[in-house]
This record gives structure tokens, C-alpha cells and sequence, in this order.
């Protein structure tokens, strides 16, 4: 197999020239997607026949939730590049992807006890879910702290990768964590063998939002490695070359 | 119109919720751009 395309990837200028040439690729199909899901959640969708229109947090809720989970498998898998190839541009994606990871934990926390409080009577129960979202968001805080804790940016690299991927058996727990314990939160509504137990006008802007959220991670994800390309390689030609180009 | 702002009597639930989720999306986006914008104007500076 031909690995050329791997190692060309890595190589930061043509990353950054590459990553600029996808954004609005992501960014754009993203703010469509989401204002789409905005106006389909908010005002096409029925109110729910229990919850009424206090189901409407569920566009934002799940998608943050189902983000904050797949920004962690691909810090994940990025530190794993990272540490096994000793790839910079992974060791860069994996802290990059960290923050805005973070911001989805708390954002998932936050909507879900907003949630909480009219349907369950409490805006927080040490329960089963609740508590692995929460490990979730100290996973990405430790991370962080740990990476930033080397003087020496590519040690922290590796010894926060081991821990992003220890981390990882963090995952299956929260998304089983309704079927394995008794919980308050509700059991799985899509990602289940069966056909999902939600009515399609409700479902088609969860599906539109959880895209949108999607796009929209990766252009940000990109911008944000950008920018630590040009921070990290600041004295190099190809960086000095870039101040002939228009912005 | 009023009864779409009174959210069946959620409002003080839904639209926190939604607040706190486009503020910080928002925000999440617009400052690493802003960040990129500045460092390439730092760069181009630092050739003259």
C-alpha cells in the first residue's frame, strides 16, 4: 500500500493549505444545517405528548451529548497517531480537538440539567449517566493539564496520549450507562437495534442538528489547527512565505 | 407568536438552553478566527 498521501498530509504547509481549502466546506453546509434544525426543533416539530414543547431541548442536548463523545474517540485516535508515528499534526489535532470537546461536555451538562429540573424535579442526580458526562468533561480537563504540564511540548504529547486513551473505556460506559444501570435518564431513542421510538417530525431535525453540530466541529477543529500550524512553525520559510499571500 | 415564546410554559427551561448553545458555539467559532486573521497579519508584518 501507498502511504504517500498519509505522509503528505502530515507534512504542515500542505495541511494548512489543505485545511483552508476545506473549511467552507464544513462551515457553510454547517450554518445551513443548523439554522435548518434551529427552525425545524423550535417551530415544525409537534410538541411531545408527555413533555409538551419542554422536548425541544433535546436538539440541543443530544447532538452536544453524541459531540462530546465523538470529539473524544478522535482526540483519542488523533493522540494514537500521534504517539505511534510520532506525527506532530495528530499530536496538534488531539490538543486542539480537547477544548472545543470540553465546551460540548459542559454545553451537554448544562442543557441536560435544564432538562432535568421541570421533567425529573432536579437540576442534577449522581446517577449512572450523569456522572460518566461528568468524568467525561474531567478527562478532557486532565488531559489538557497534563499536556500542558511538560515544558517540552512533544513530551506532553505523549504522556497526556496515554491517558487520552485509557480514557477511551470511558465512552461505551456512558452510552450504556441507561441499560447497565437503574438511571433516571432515558434508555437510547436512535442508536438502538430496533426502529427508532421517536416520530419523524421529531426525528428529521435531531438527524439535521447532530449533522449540523458535526460540520460545524470539524471547520472549527480546522480553523484551530491552523492556527497552532502557523503558532508552532512560526520560524519557518513556509510560514514566512505565507506573509506574501493575501488573508 | 406569544404562545411560541411561552414554550407550553418551558420557557425558563428551552430557551437558556438554547441561549447557552448558540453563545458558545458562536463564540467557539469566532474566536480561533479572529486568531488566525491576527497571526497572519502579525506574519506579514514581520516580512516587511
Amino acid at each position: 500500500m501507498n502511504w504517500t498521501w498519509f505522509h503528505k498530509l502530515g507534512s504542515p504547509p500542505h495541511f494548512y493549505r489543505i485545511a483552508g481549502a476545506m473549511i467552507p466546506w464544513f462551515g457553510w453546509p454547517a450554518a445551513v444545517l443548523l439554522f435548518a434544525g434551529l427552525y425545524g426543533g423550535l417551530w415544525l416539530a409537534p410538541p411531545d405528548y408527555q413533555m409538551g414543547d419542554g422536548f425541544r431541548i433535546i436538539y440541543v442536548h443530544v447532538p452536544a451529548a453524541w459531540l462530546s463523545m465523538a470529539a473524544y474517540v478522535a482526540l483519542a485516535v488523533s493522540a494514537a497517531v500521534g504517539l505511534i508515528w510520532r506525527m506532530k499534526l495528530a499530536e496538534l489535532a488531539a490538543r486542539n480537538i480537547a477544548p472545543l470537546g470540553a465546551a460540548f461536555t459542559l454545553l451537554t451538562l448544562v442543557t441536560g440539567s435544564l432538562w432535568g429540573r421541570p421533567m425529573w424535579g432536579t437540576w442534577w442526580e449522581w446517577d449512572a449517566r450523569m456522572t460518566s458526562e461528568l468524568v467525561l468533561l474531567f478527562l478532557y480537563l486532565g488531559y489538557i493539564a497534563l499536556h500542558d504540564a511538560f515544558p517540552e511540548r512533544r513530551t506532553g504529547a505523549r504522556a497526556s496520549a496515554i491517558l487520552a486513551l485509557v480514557g477511551l473505556v470511558n465512552i461505551p460506559i456512558i452510552h450504556f450507562s441507561v441499560e447497565w444501570w437503574h438511571s433516571l435518564h432515558q434508555g437510547a431513542t436512535i442508536t438502538k437495534l430496533s426502529a427508532p421510538s421517536i416520530a419523524t417530525e421529531m426525528l428529521v431535525p435531531l438527524l439535521v442538528m447532530a449533522l449540523g453540530f458535526t460540520a460545524y466541529f470539524t471547520a472549527v477543529v480546522l480553523v484551530r489547527l491552523r492556527v497552532a500550524l502557523l503558532e508552532s512553525e512560526r520560524d519557518t520559510a513556509w510560514v514566512r512565505a505565507l506573509g506574501a499571500d493575501d488573508v | 407568536m406569544s404562545e411560541f415564546f411561552a414554550m407550553d410554559g418551558y420557557a425558563l427551561f428551552v430557551w437558556p438552553a438554547y441561549a447557552v448553545t448558540v453563545l458558545l458555539m458562536a463564540w467557539a467559532a469566532i474566536a480561533p478566527w479572529l486568531q488566525h486573521r491576527r497571526l497572519r497579519r502579525a506574519i506579514r508584518r514581520g516580512n516587511r
